[in-house]
Parts: C-alpha cells; sequence; structure tokens
C-alpha cells in the first residue's frame, strides 16, 4: 500500500543523506520526497512517499525514528490528510491543438504560467493521482518537460506534527 | 576559562569524559591532535600497527568494561581502515567513539591529498556521526558523542575533524558541558508496565517455557536480575552467541547457546517451548535458522528489546516490550514473585525431563582420535580447565570460534568476547589488547585459528611495545577450517582455496621474531601441562600453536531451510 511519511528533523548537513541512506541500505523503495525548512529554521520537514505491506511500513518507521536526527514522524496515511503536488508541465501547443490543450488545463484547474508561439507551461497541484491523470488527459500532445515537486501532506483537523 | 586549540580541547574533553586510552595511528590530517596528545599526560594513546586493529581493540575494551573505547585515525586511508572494525561494533551493538582526522575545511571536496568522506563512507555502519564545523564546537560534539554512544541501543559514533579545527594556534575558551540533551533523541527509559503486566502472566501459566538471553542482556547490564529471575522460575535458560555468560553457564539451568551451531537440547527446548521470553536478542538468522515460518511453531513470544526495530523484524512478538533491561527485569521480577504460586509446577517437571532427555543426547561429546591426535573440542576443555574457567576470552571466526563459544563454559557476562554479527576475522588479537590493557592483571586469551591470526598478526608488534601479556591460543588445522567444513557439507569436499598447509609460516619463530614466546603443542599427551607452562609466564605474550585435527567439524550444526529442531550432529547423524 502507498504511504505518506511526514518526518520532522533537524535542518542539519547530513541529516537528510541519513534518512536517503536508510531507504537505499535496507531496500526501501522512495516513490517521491520532498524537504524543506520549517517556520522553525532549525527543524526541516521531510515527506516520502513509499509503498510497502504493514510489516515494512513499520520497519521503516522504526528505522526513521532511530535516526538521530529524526525528532518526530507520522504515517499521514493511517488517518485523514491532504495530500498535495505541484506540477510544471511544458507541452506543444500549436495550432488546433492549443486549444484544447488550454481546455483540458481549464477542466483540470491547471494554470498556464508561461507561454510562447508554440508551447505552454502548465502548473498544475493536487493529489498525485490528479497530475497523473492530467498527463493523462493530454494523450497525442507532445509534452516536452515534467517537474514534480512530491508529495507533501499534513493531517486533517486537530492533529498537528510538531516539536 | 583555560584558553585552548582545537586539539587541546579534544583531548581536555576525552580526558573530562573519563578516557583512559586512545587506539589510534598518525598521519598528516590527525597531526594537531598527536601533538595535543604529545604535550598532555592524562590519556594514553596506545599506537597500533593497522587502523583495523584500533577499532578492534577498542571494541574488545568496550566489551570487557563497559565503557566506550575510543579510535583515533587520520584521514582517507587511515579513515577506511578502521571501516571494518567500525562495522564490526556497529552489528554488536558496541559503543565506540572514532575520531577521524580530515582535510582542512577549505578543501573538502576537492579530492585533496587523502581526503575521503568519511562520514559518507561510515554511513551505514555508525549510530551517528559528525563532522566539526568549529573548534568551539568540540565539547559538545564529545559530550553528545559519548552521550549517543552508550545510551539506548550502542553503537559506533564517528567524529571527523578537519585539519584546521585543531591548529595549534587558534585557542578558544574552553568548558565541558555537564549535561547534554538532544531534542530528537530520548532512548527509553523504562518499559510499558501493562506489557510487563501482560508478558508475566503468560510466562507464569506457561507449560515449556524457555528464556532466550542474548547480547543486550550483557550491554545493558542485565545479567545478575536475569539469572535471578531464571532461577526464582525455574525455567531453562539458552544463550545466543553474543549473550554466553548473561546466565552462568554452569548452572543447572542452563541448556547451552541456541542457534546454528547451539546444543540439540538448546534447540530442542526453543522448537518445542510453548513460550519464549527472548531479552536482549534479536532473533538473527544465525539462532531462527534460514525458515522463519518453521521457527518454534507452538511458542507465544515475549520480546523485551531496548530498540524497538529489533521486534517483529523476523519473528512476530506477540508481547513487545520496549525498554532497557535492568528496569524491565526490575519489574518483571517483583511480579515473578508475587505471582510465583502460578507456575505450573507439574508441567514444569514433565518439560524438565524432556529437556534432560534431551541432554543425554551429549551433543557436545568429544570424540576421541587416536595417535595423541588432539582435537580442538579438547584444546578448548584443557584452556578451560588451566585457566580455571575465569580468563577473559576472545576469539577470531571460524570452528575455533564456535569450540571455543561451545566448550569455555562462561559464568560471568564481559567474558566472551567475539565478532557475532559481522563475523571478522582478525578481531581477536586486538580485541585482546583492549582487554588487557583495561585489566592488567587478568587473564586474556585469544582464541584464533591460523588463518584469522595472520589477518592482524602485525599487533604482536604493539603487544611488544605496550608489554601485554596476551595468550594466543592457535588452533591450527591448516585450513580455513570453517570454509571447508562448508565444502564438505555442501560442496562435494571441493576445497576451494581454503587449504594453504605448504605455505603457513613457523608461528614459533614468528612470536620470537616480534620478541615474544612461541609454543609449539602437537601431542594430546602434552596438552594440559603446556598449557599450564604456558599460562604460567604472567608477565609474557605466549604464543601457543596448537596443531588440531583438521578434519574435525563443528556440530550440531543447523539444516538450512529447516526449523530449530533439525540438526546435523556429526557427519553421519542429523535428527
Ligand atoms: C575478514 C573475513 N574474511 C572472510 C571470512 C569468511 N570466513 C569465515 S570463517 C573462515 C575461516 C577461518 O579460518 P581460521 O581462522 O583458520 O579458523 P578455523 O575455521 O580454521 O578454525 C573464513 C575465511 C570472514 N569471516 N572474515
Ligand atoms: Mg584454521
Amino acid at each position: 500500500m502507498r504511504r505518506i511519511i511526514s518526518v520532522l528533523m533537524e535542518n542539519q548537513p547530513g541529516a537528510l543523506s541519513r534518512v536517503v541512506g536508510l531507504f537505499s541500505q535496507r531496500n526501501y523503495n522512495i516513490n517521491s520526497l520532498t524537504v524543506a525548512p520549517t517556520e522553525d529554521p532549525t527543524l526541516s520537514r521531510l515527506t516520502l512517499t513509499t509503498v510497502g505491506d504493514d510489516r515494512k511500513i513499520e520497519q521503516i518507521i522504526k528505522h526513521l525514528n532511530k535516526l538521530v536526527d529524526v525528532a518526530k514522524l507520522v504515517d499521514l496515511t493511517e488517518g485523514n490528510h491532504i495530500e498535495r503536488e505541484l506540477m510544471l508541465i511544458k507541452v506543444k501547443a500549436t495550432g488546433a491543438q492549443r486549444a484544447e490543450v488550454k481546455r483540458v488545463a481549464d477542466i483540470f484547474r491547471g494554470v498556464v504560467v508561461d507561454i510562447t508561439p508554440t508551447m505552454y507551461t502548465i502548473q498544475l497541484t493536487g493529489t498525485s493521482d490528479k497530475l497523473d491523470g492530467f498527463i493523462a488527459a493530454l494523450a497525442g500532445t507532445p509534452i516536452l518537460e515534467v517537474a514534480r515537486t512530491g508529495v507533501s501532506g499534513i493531517a486533517r483537523g486537530e492533529k498537528v506534527l510538531s516539536l | 576559562m583555560a584558553l585552548l586549540s582545537g586539539g587541546e580541547m579534544l583531548l581536555r574533553a576525552l580526558h573530562d569524559e573519563g578516557v583512559e586510552f586512545i587506539f589510534g595511528y598518525p598521519g598528516g590530517a590527525a597531526l594537531h591532535i598527536y601533538d595535543a596528545i604529545f604535550r598532555q599526560d592524562k590519556v594514553e594513546h596506545i599506537l597500533v600497527r593497522h587502523e583495523q586493529a584500533a577499532t578492534h581493540a577498542a571494541d574488545g575494551y568496550t566489551r570487557a568494561t563497559g565503557k566506550p573505547g575510543v579510535v583515533l585515525v587520520t584521514s582517507g586511508p587511515g579513515a577506511t581502515n578502521a571501516i571494518t572494525g567500525i562495522a564490526t561494533a556497529f552489528m554488536d551493538s558496541i559503543a565506540m567513539i572514532v575520531i577521524s582526522g580530515q582535510v582542512a575545511r577549505e578543501s573538502l571536496g576537492s579530492d585533496a591529498f587523502q581526503e575521503t568522506d568519511m562520514i559518507g563512507v561510515s554511513r551505514p555502519i555508525v549510530k551517528h556521526s559528525f563532522m566539526v564545523q568549529n573548534p568551539q564546537d568540540i565539547p559538545e560534539i564529545i559530550k553528545k558523542a559519548f552521550y549517543i554512544a552508550t545510551t539506548g541501543r550502542p553503537g559506533p559514533v564517528v567524529i571527523d575533524i578537519p585539519k584546521d579545527v585543531t591548529d595549534p594556534n587558534v585557542k578558544f575558551e574552553y568548558s565541558y558541558p555537564e549535561t547534554v540533551k538532544i531534542r530528537s533523541y530520548s532512548p527509553p527509559a523504562k518499559g510499558h508496565s501493562g506489557q510487563i503486566k501482560k508478558a508475566v502472566d503468560i510466562l507464569l501459566s506457561a507449560k515449556r517455557p524457555i528464556i532466550y538471553a542474548g547480547g543486550g542482556v550483557i550491554q545493558g547490564e542485565g545479567s545478575e536480575l536475569l539469572t535471578q529471575m531464571a532461577r526464582k522460575l525455574g525455567y531453562p535458560v539458552t544463550n545466543t552467541l553474543m549473550g554466553l555468560g548473561a546466565f552462568p553457564a554452569t548452572d543447572k539451568q542452563f541448556v547451552g547457546m541456541l542457534g546454528m551451531h547451539g546444543t540439540y537440547e538448546a534447540n530442542m527446548t526453543m522448537h518445542e517451548s510453548d513460550v519464549i521470553l527472548a531479552i536482549g536478542a534479536r532473533f538473527d538468522d544465525r539462532v531462527t535458522n534460514s525458515d522463519v515460518k518453521k521457527f518454534c511453531p507452538d511458542a507465544t513470544i515475549l520480546h523485551v528489546d531496548i530498540d524497538p526495530a529489533s521486534i517483529s523484524k523476523t519473528v512476530t512478538a506477540h508481547v513487545p516490550i520496549v525498554g532497557p533491561v535492568v528496569p524491565v527485569l526490575k519489574e518483571m521480577l517483583e511480579l515473578v514473585e508475587a505471582g510465583k504460586s502460578k507456575i505450573d509446577a507439574a508441567a514444569l517437571k514433565v518439560w524438565w525431563e524432556r529437556i534432560n532427555h534431551w541432554r543425554t543426547r551429549d551433543s557436545l561429546k568429544v570424540v576421541l582420535a587416536d595417535n595423541d591426535v588432539i582435537k580442538p573440542q579438547q584444546v578448548i576443555q584443557a584452556l578451560y580447565e588451566v585457566t580455571q574457567g575465569d580468563a577473559y576470552v576472545t576469539s577470531d571466526v571460524g570452528q575455533h570460534q564456535m569450540f571455543a563459544a561451545q566448550y569455555y563454559h562462561f559464568d560471568k557476562p564481559r567474558r566472551w568476547i567475539n565478532s557475532g554479527g559481522l563475523g571478522t576475522m582478525g578481531f581477536g588479537l586486538p580485541a585482546a589488547m583492549g582487554v588487557q590493557l583495561a585489566f592488567p592483571s587478568a587473564t586474556v586469551a585469544c582464541v584464533t585459528g591460523e588463518g584469522s591470526i595472520q589477518m592482524n598478526i602485525q599487533e604482536l608488534a604493539t603487544c611488544k611495545q605496550c608489554s601485554l601479556p596476551v595468550k594466543i591460543v592457535n588452533l591450527n588445522n591448516k585450513a580455513l577450517g570453517m570454509v571447508k567444513q562448508w565444502q564438505d557439507m555442501q560442496y562435494g569436499g571441493r576445497h576451494s582455496h581454503s587449504t594453504y598447509a605448504d605455505s603457513l609460516p613457523d608461528f614459533v619463530k614468528l612470536a620470537e621474531a616480534y620478541g615474544h614466546v612461541g609454543i609449539k603443542i602437537e601431542k594430546l599427551s602434552e596438552l594440559k601441562s603446556k598449557l599450564q607452562q604456558a599460562f604460567a609466564m604472567k608477565d609474557k605474550l605466549v604464543f601457543i600453536d596448537v596443531v588440531v585435527d583438521p578434519e574435525e567439524h563443528v556440530y550440531p550444526m543447523a539444516i538450512r531451510g529447516g526449523g530449530m529442531n533439525e540438526m546435523f550432529l556429526s557427519k553421519t547423524e542429523r535428527t
């Protein structure tokens, strides 16, 4: 099952490499990874998505917790949560396709953030599924470049991940 | 407040932390530190002859004393030579501080002379690591490093120090922090009382119980409490290779070591049990055998460990308890005392009858050779007698290691010092140096093989320089015996690169060349007297080269893919 794990950790050199190293060392997958400082600049929040059965996820969480730099973490998929990913996508948009691409982008609530006479750059936010769906909907339109941020997430309701 | 350079601060901090010895080897990036060592007399530096030996010596020191050993190496090759020893300590959860010199800050990342990314290279085999960015941070980093290495599940910590950080000309105010707090690191202080209660209830209602104790009991100083509790319960106890000495081997409740080369009775008792109390043990594949589905089919598993990641990793625990052994055992002991009457004495009696029946199989019986040929097991038996079971025994890796584990009966914790998790050949002699330094008047025996000893033989020179009277007991079977045994059993006897009888050194002469005493023993009839003679030389290192039967195999041996009840018992018998 796909999981979204959010980790609060010391914003220190080496901390990120320890998290990433853990995954390769123990043969766990990382599907996406995003990391940035929080409102407290000494803390970073890292969010990663991975897949595995319950046993594997339990081990991943235990091993992440063991890292000295990791202060706290949560498996967001265990409860209600909000998941967002941002994508910037450059597509060919000429002739009749130009209008069609714009129409599809509108349906997905995408924003055209840059244009040239032959292409659009579209910005899209949402769940990873929605971004995948957008790419699928563009079938037939040549995609020139895709930049996705990876998933970020937060629990719904009163629950917070903080020290 | 004193003004000190980075190098001086490092030495002062180590002294303030109570460090007696640094095991090390100098080189460019560490020279400022070496100069600081020269100009003080509080911390003693032991010059090894290879950085790997420094790590094993520090490791042996930790295992024997419970205090973290300290290593100092230079950058590049010095640091990479230390890697095997760091990995060895990591696998066995041994506290160790490894300080590595590094190129100056401005040269970092430039492929400078002797630059290796030590933090990167060591990352998967350390508990934590620090790169020192500023000299002022040294006292706090040292404090944190010792705290992290020694608390929770212990492990090695690397501190990488760029050369300019220890510049003798740049001085700072020094003060050593009294306490340390790391907000992202809080090892558990006690176990969950509800879980403990649940575990004890199950334990007391068991009909076929066994206590399976590992190295964590020794590391966590829980041996005494464990012994008390086991005696109160009257249950059988088995120790892992790492746990030997956690419960006294000569106690009648002890059924021997379990696992791949465990006794028949230990493995049978495990397999047939209905309740297993695992404590400070991690269900390693050398214990469970390769197919965990066949592992102890009827057993309810109560698992106490300080590391949650060790619980339900391979074998699912029915009652997990995360916590340090001492507070957990204290709580358990109280509950056991209060609930003692619940023990099913009749069932226990039947259980012991079965165990005693398994014991009659006498799985460690030595089949004697004729013609005065020495069986390797007999050497350990003689060693046990000559040292009256009171030696510190370090070992290398191979058949000799298993024989030592099986035939030397350890009654006390911290006496059996071996590389269990990584299985590092070359560990024994340097580890013995660390032990001997910690306990100068103790008897320290290094049980080794002619293969393993040659992996760190150069340390004979360190022993000479530091007058370390280690007794090296070389079970010389003229082969990489354990490899050869596997080739006998699984590869049709094709001894691919496991023999070298025609190119072995004369170990007696070799020992003499290093300024030590060498003794060769070839006949069973002279085994004990010559061993006695060697161990009587209290202040000398004696290299005892014992020629043993090269055909001997280690038994029992778990049958791959089987349960714990499936073992080869000799070359011709199996369960
Ligand atoms: C550094 C290292 N290399 C290789 C091995 C694999 N290995 C395990 S036991 C063994 C043979 C050891 O020979 P020896 O020290 O003579 O002991 P014996 O088995 O003969 O008693 C080898 C090569 C190892 N454990 N460690
Ligand atoms: Mg050998």
